[in-house]
């Protein structure tokens, strides 16, 4: 059998990926489009779908960012209200581990765990910018060289209570009158650098035993923290050959830890735009990244490298002659990506270099630089590109980002996925029922790690 | 002769039902507490009765017998998931009748309650509410690790210190309302434009920092849900004391009391209290009294002591529970919220007799009458504090 594909859907997030002003746009607040997003990638037979978070609307130039989605609801409410309306379908989110506490965070997915029948997941991010603190009353006290730290220190935490009960405890024999057989099942101790915490876990074993672990750092950090502790990587590599570097990269790390190949996925983050043709397709991808890149967004985009108000440049016209301020970046708070701006001099510099070169403005720079589709065509032609990625271990999958709210899953479902299917790399049923089952990953045994003592 | 007014009614779910033994019931399903098909069956039977709300009980500690310790006891339920979501999975299966999610105070972020909630009322489209708890034990706070909760008993609240420290929770709770009510008003309604013209999705005049500095802590806001359906869900506190009354004023549209007799409800209802006082009731019911009393005799029986709560105990039939119910609401109170004893008996005696009999006597819904849980409980939809006119 040749190697299968994983498919996941991203719901469409609040950057400018998404593109609110086409008229086939709904709502991202209404349960109604998470519904149809949800029921759209579990007809697809979809691996899971993912929803973001983000504890603090985005500013820019000290002013609330407004040409993008704003607002989202709460990850783990909507999460288990999609159970309701899905079988089989993963349901991961992200959960923020600086602005939570991992007794409140443990029980949270293992009910969305009980609750889904075993189909929890957890992206596992940290923040530490006291931007987004001033929304919680622990505030922003994370230093920044202790965000995976901490991350580590949490999940391991979590990793404790949920193993504290091993999963046969409950019996609840009426005739006897023994409801469970252990008193002490749940018990924790815990003591580290970040917490120090004691008691009795008042959940008790999960389907899944503790939710699938996703990862999302691409640094030498992130991937040894993930080759160590996650179940599946997002990354951001979609290319052949940045994929397959990242694979290798990636998978190499997990003997260190004693974890074979197969217990880590990679998944990198995948856009699309599909049409019936290839030119057809092409042509409806430069309207979309129009859409995605105004005038305006370029503008504020263009800010967020150069670290400047560049309120008084023309779109339309070339690039600024003065360099980015090389310093903290504060035109832009809450937003994670300008931290990716590590030598802005030289990304200018690169920009300067394009725009000279193909005869450039800031807005068609902006649309050639940043975030082309991943896959552009024909049905035919993304089939045949994600099966040849995943072949040539570029990726074991995908997490599609789609750029409409809820439809932009549909057209996929309906007419990629039958060819993967065809081709015998995509499930045409689901044969588990857990999210370890769609990922091939297996069961954990109870009680995987000693119950904590301290 | 006057019309009669209209009695709401709520019930409170926990587990296989509020008598510690219920689970031993032959009708109870102690082995499927923690699946999502228990609660769905619970919360339909329940609109099913017409019921006004469910509420659905949390706590962070595992159940125990002792105040504030584990208790060693295996013939007791123990373990529970998460009220808010448990509530998050029915809503999608029911379409009418309100859920009130308990969630704590005192450990928790506001900015996530405030979320949650107002999540809860996207999803069940205008039916969420909260019941906010204090959490006072020094387990509690153990299992977070952040802050000391000193020692204390139920027997010590006439000490200083011990008074002190429950009002300082207490005032904090109310803190933590005020925040979660601030986010949910912090955008306006019309906040979201989508205006192509001017490429901006939100009006950031419309979106509102709440600055909320206290004491304790300071929220800077805007949340990230848009204001809920509800614009403000419904807060509901369950009260004993006079601190608990004291929050109940302040922040809550609903407040649950535990009078035992007609006499103690005039003098709760001179404590200030919100719009709404339902009475609390732990129930047994069934069409013979003496069938009840035998059955919470063999309740108590099997548990080894007779159950006691802090609410008043009714054992009988379904027609005398709703002659006490329309004595207490003559007496001034508005609904009552009933805890089953034993689920699913005490549950469906509920909304098969009690309903029945309540609607005979004019005093009940026949149908439900407004699509959110405001509309049920004749509360108006408020405007939002931060708009400008």
């Amino acid at each position: 059998m040749p190697k299968q594909v994983h498919l996941a859907a991203h719901f469409p997030g609040v950057n400018n990926t998404t593109v609110w002003s086409d008229p086939a746009s709904g709502s991202h607040i209404e349960f109604e489009s998470f519904r149809h997003f949800a029921q759209t990638a579990e007809r697809a037979k979809f691996d899971f779908l993912f929803l973001a978070e983000g504890l603090r609307l985005r500013e820019q130039n000290g002013l609330i960012y407004d040409l993008d989605v704003v607002g989202r609801p709460d990850t783990f409410t909507i999460l288990t209200a999609l159970a309701a309306v899905t079988t089989h379908l993963g349901l991961a989110g992200t959960i923020n581990s600086t602005f939570n506490e991992p007794y409140e965070v443990a029980r949270q997915f293992a009910s969305l765990d009980h609750l889904s029948g075993g189909r929890a997941a957890w992206n596992v991010v940290t923040s530490w910018d006291a931007f987004t603190g001033e929304n919680f009353r622990r505030a922003g006290f994370l230093a920044q060289d202790l965000r995976y730290e901490r991350a580590k220190l949490f999940l391991e935490t979590t990793k404790e209570l949920f193993d504290s009960w091993r999963g046969e405890e409950i019996i609840a024999d009426k005739e006897s009158g023994v409801f469970l057989t252990d008193p002490h099942a749940g018990e924790f101790e815990h003591h580290d650098a970040q917490f120090d915490i004691r008691g009795q876990f008042n959940v008790p074993r999960s389907p899944q035993g503790r939710p699938v672990i996703f990862q999302a750092g691409d640094s030498e950090e992130g991937r040894e923290f993930a080759a160590s502790s996650a179940d599946a990587i997002f990354s951001r590599h979609g290319t052949l050959e940045a994929g397959q570097a990242f694979y290798t990269d990636v998978k190499r790390r997990l003997a260190r830890y004693g974890r074979g190949r197969d217990e880590l996925l990679i998944l990198p983050a995948a856009t699309f735009v599909l049409a019936d043709t290839d030119a057809d397709a092409r042509e409806l991808a430069d309207v979309v990244r129009h859409q995605q890149v105004s005038g305006q967004t370029a503008i504020k985009l263009l800010e967020q490298l150069w670290n400047r108000d560049l309120s008084a440049y023309d779109p339309d016209g070339p690039l600024p002659e003065i360099d980015p301020d090389v310093g903290e970046n504060t035109i832009a708070k809450g937003r994670a990506s300008v931290r990716m701006n590590k030598d802005p001099l030289a990304v200018a510099k690169q920009w300067r270099e394009l725009a000279e070169a193909k005869q450039l403005s800031i807005r068609e720079l902006i649309i050639e630089t940043t975030n082309r589709q991943t896959f552009i065509g024909s049905a035919t032609t993304i089939a045949d590109a994600i099966d040849d990625l995943v072949q040539r271990d570029a990726s074991d999958g995908f997490i599609l980002v789609p750029h409409i709210t809820p439809g932009g899953l549909d057209d996929f479902a309906d007419t990629v996925v039958p060819l993967l299917q065809e081709k015998g790399v995509f499930r045409t049923e689901y044969t588990g029922s857990t999210l370890r089952d769609h990922l091939g990953l297996a069961p954990l045994s109870a009680g995987a790690t000693e119950r904590a003592a301290s | 002769m006057s019309v009669p007014s209209p009695i709401h009614l709520a019930v409170a779910l926990d587990g296989a039902g509020w008598h510690p033994a219920a689970w031993r019931e032959a009708s109870a399903r102690p082995d499927e507490l923690l699946t999502p098909g228990y609660w769905a069956e619970l919360v339909v039977e329940a609109e099913r009765g017409l019921l006004d709300f469910v509420t659905i009980e949390d706590a962070f500690l595992l159940q125990s017998s002792q105040w504030g310790r584990p208790d060693e006891r295996t013939d007791q339920v123990r373990g529970r998931l998460d009220a808010v979501l448990i509530a998050a999975r029915v809503a999608p299966l029911t379409s009418r009748i309100g859920i009130v999610a308990t969630a704590t105070t005192t450990h928790t972020e506001p900015f996530h309650v405030s979320k949650a909630i107002a999540t809860l009322d996207y999803v069940s489209s205008g039916r969420a509410g909260w019941r906010v708890q204090v959490g006072a034990h020094p387990g509690e706070a153990e299992l977070f690790g952040r802050r000391d909760i000193p020692e204390f008993s139920p027997g010590d609240l006439d000490d200083p210190a011990v008074r002190a420290l429950i009002a300082e929770l207490f005032d904090e709770a109310a803190d933590h309302v005020e925040v979660v009510r601030r986010l949910w008003d912090s955008w306006d309604d019309d906040a979201e434009i989508r205006d192509a013209a001017t490429g901006r999705f939100v009006d950031r005049d419309r979106l509102h920092y709440i600055d909320f500095v206290g004491s304790r802590f300071s929220v800077r806001g805007p949340s990230i849900v848009p204001r809920p359906p509800q614009g403000q869900p419904v807060v509901v506190v369950l009260a004993h004391v006079p601190v608990a009354f004291r929050l109940a004023g302040r922040a809550a549209d609903v407040a649950l009391v535990t009078p035992h007799d007609r006499a103690d409800i005039a003098p709760i209802l001179e404590e200030g209290l919100p719009p709404h006082v339902f009475g609390e009731l732990v129930v047994f019911l069934d069409d013979d009294a003496g069938d009840a009393a035998a059955r919470k005799a063999r309740l108590d029986e099997l548990d080894g002591s007779e159950y006691v709560s802090d609410a008043e105990i009714f054992v009988g039939t379904p027609a005398q529970l709703a002659d006490r119910l329309l004595d207490w609401q003559a007496a001034g109170l508005t609904g009552f919220r009933l805890r089953p004893g034993a689920i699913p008996h005490d549950l469906t005696a509920i909304t098969r007799a009690l309903v029945p009999e309540l609607q005979r006597r004019g005093v009940f819904r026949r149908e439900y009458e407004a699509p959110t849980l405001r509309g049920l409980l004749g509360l108006s939809r408020p405007a939002n504090r931060y708009a400008s006119v």
